[in-house]
């Protein structure tokens, strides 16, 4: 029988993962809401606010921009930031450190100075409202997650495995190819997830560079709320809510079999 | 030719194994650190480059000088939202410590499925577009929403929450709850369970056990988070303006208004440098108390 203290602590930490979780599905009956309105209870039911999303230009063009930018944030960012982890893996131990710190300032500088700063560089270079001028704002703020997923696998990488295959005749990228590649493979792939999630949310620095012409769905989310009470944003809320939890759910499920074999 | 050159003395230095002293294995080093130029590169390019462009425009826009600062510590505008702005940040990471110091401690000591359960409570919100979970917020707060309905229902005054500092401390709280929450369990699930048992059977009480030997190790994750969360609830945008009104705003809302309403680079530069400052004060004082606590951990575990 569990002890009072252990009850207590089970219903306290049932409380915090209500807090964690309950407020964002509040989403999901409100994106049903028969009314133009946000208001709660929403009223019968409908689709509409789905079919809004999905033939409105307003929505699809700026989730096709979100998807292409992050896309390419993804590969970019996973390539710069595999780079930088060997970099930094393999550099004197004092020389890694202070570049590994240098590489994940972008988790720290606040995000309105940042975004006033390269509103400013990008007005100069004609790179507002460009998918140039937000693959590269997204890829700064994606490599340092890269770097630090890549780097994670590194560091348990025995490199006597490369030293062994280079022993036995292959060459660099052949090794690279079919031995350190396969082997930080986990790593990198959550890299490259994680920056193309990192693109795909962000939504400060979108909201200086972005332009009429060039929006992306965080920006179009947060205009909208700002702007009206349309329901089309809970409906993508849910659909956000269902793809992230589905993700997680996929990864965990990946790791756990992993772990058991 | 430069590059061969490197790799072929790079592999040699790697069969002679670590350690190995003299000419080759100090070149390897220099090879290894121009994989990260690239990167380098990008951040040169839309981070240090923009952020140097915000300093200059503090000091020299419209004239050259420090008027942009004396304007700003001047403003008892300023100086009151640059308080609130530190005050709300303390109550969130207090709040958020609350609630995660026994959520990250139950998520080591539970079996693997409830474990998964737990973490999966963290990742879904850590994961979701901020937006989105500040959308929720609004949703929840709004005089026509959720709160105040299920008030009403039951008879009770409706509560003024959306546009109120309360409001905002509560959806920032949530919204920052994952990044409290993981590196605290990131620490607690590396301490070693047996010193608890080993202090109980030389006599100590449960809690105290609990007390001198588990917080103390429990520290590093617990400083970390409370950075991680106070730095980013300085620098928030996204929640304090959706869930804020004119009487709780905070810095970078500031920020963005004299950037983009007014068109004041030179003001809105000086309160971004302003934040700036704080944060990477903040970051230097708290970087050499997380390693040594967490070196010091390390040695007693």
């Amino acid at each position: 029988m569990p002890s009072f203290p252990r009850i207590l602590l089970g219903l306290f930490c049932l409380l915090v993962a209500i807090l964690l979780l309950a407020p964002t599905l509040v989403v999901i009956p409100m994106s049903f809401n028969e009314n133009k309105s946000l208001a709660f209870p929403p009223v019968g039911f409908s689709w509409q606010w789905y079919e809004n999303f999905f033939s409105n230009p307003d929505w699809t063009t700026s989730f096709v921009n979100s998807l292409i930018v992050a896309t390419i944030v993804a590969v970019l960012a996973t390539v710069l930031g595999t780079l930088a982890a060997f970099g930094v893996t393999r550099a004197a131990a004092r020389t890694g450190g202070l570049l590994r710190a240098l590489l994940i300032t972008p988790m720290v500088v606040p995000g309105v100075v940042l975004a006033i700063g390269i509103y400013a560089v990008y007005l100069d270079a004609h790179l507002v409202g460009t998918v140039t001028g937000f693959v590269l704002a997204h890829t700064m703020l994606a490599i340092p997650f890269v770097l630090i997923a890549v780097q994670a696998s590194l560091e348990v990488f025995d490199r006597r495995l490369e030293t062994a295959a280079a022993s036995l005749g292959a060459g660099r990228l052949t090794v690279f190819r079919t031995v350190t590649l396969p082997l930080i493979l986990p790593g990198l792939l959550s890299g490259a997830l994680f920056a193309f999630i990192t693109s795909f949310d962000e939504v400060i620095v979108a909201l200086f560079i972005t332009s009429p012409y060039l929006k992306t769905l965080p920006v179009q989310i947060y205009a909208s709320i700002t702007r009206d009470a349309d329901p089309t944003v809970a409906a993508v809320g849910t659909l956000l809510f269902l793809a992230t939890s589905l993700i997680i759910i996929a990864g965990l499920l990946i790791g756990m079999r992993r772990g058991r074999t | 030719m430069t590059a061969t050159h490197d790799d072929g003395t790079t592999a040699r230095a790697r069969g002679e194994g670590p350690g190995t002293p003299g000419f080759l294995s100090r070149l390897m080093p220099r090879g290894a650190v121009w994989l990260a130029a690239p990167a380098v590169l990008v951040l040169v390019a839309v981070l240090a480059y923009p952020l140097a462009i915000v300093v200059w425009r503090s000091v020299s826009d419209p004239a050259l000088g420090v008027d942009n600062y004396v304007w700003f510590f001047r403003s008892a505008v300023n100086r009151t939202v640059l308080l609130r702005t530190f005050t709300v940040s303390a109550w969130v990471t207090l709040a958020c410590l609350v609630c995660a110091y026994p959520y990250a401690y139950a998520m080591t000591i539970v079996g693997r499925n409830l474990r998964l359960v737990l973490i999966l409570c963290v990742l879904v919100p850590f994961w979701l577009s901020g937006v989105v979970r500040t959308l929720a917020w609004v949703i929840l707060l709004q005089d026509s929403g959720v709160i105040n309905s299920i008030l009403r229902g039951i008879g009770l005054p409706p509560v003024k929450l959306i546009r109120t500092l309360p409001g905002v401390v509560i959806g920032m709280t949530q919204v920052l709850l994952p990044f409290m929450i993981l590196p605290i369990y990131a620490v607690m699930k590396g301490i070693d369970n047996r010193l608890l048992q080993a202090a109980r059977s030389l006599g100590a009480k449960p809690w105290k056990a609990f007390l001198q030997i588990y917080v103390p190790l429990s520290l590093p994750g617990v400083y970390a988070g409370a950075i991680i969360v106070f730095i980013l609830s300085l620098g928030f945008y996204i929640t304090p303006a959706l869930l804020g009104g004119p009487r709780s705003i905070l810095l970078s809302s500031l920020v963005q208004n004299q950037v983009l309403s007014l068109l004041n680079w030179g003001r809105g530069g000086a309160m971004g440098v302003v934040l700036l400052v704080a944060t990477f004060l903040l970051l230097a004082i708290a970087a050499p108390l997380m390693r040594q606590k967490h070196s010091a951990a390390r040695r007693e575990a």
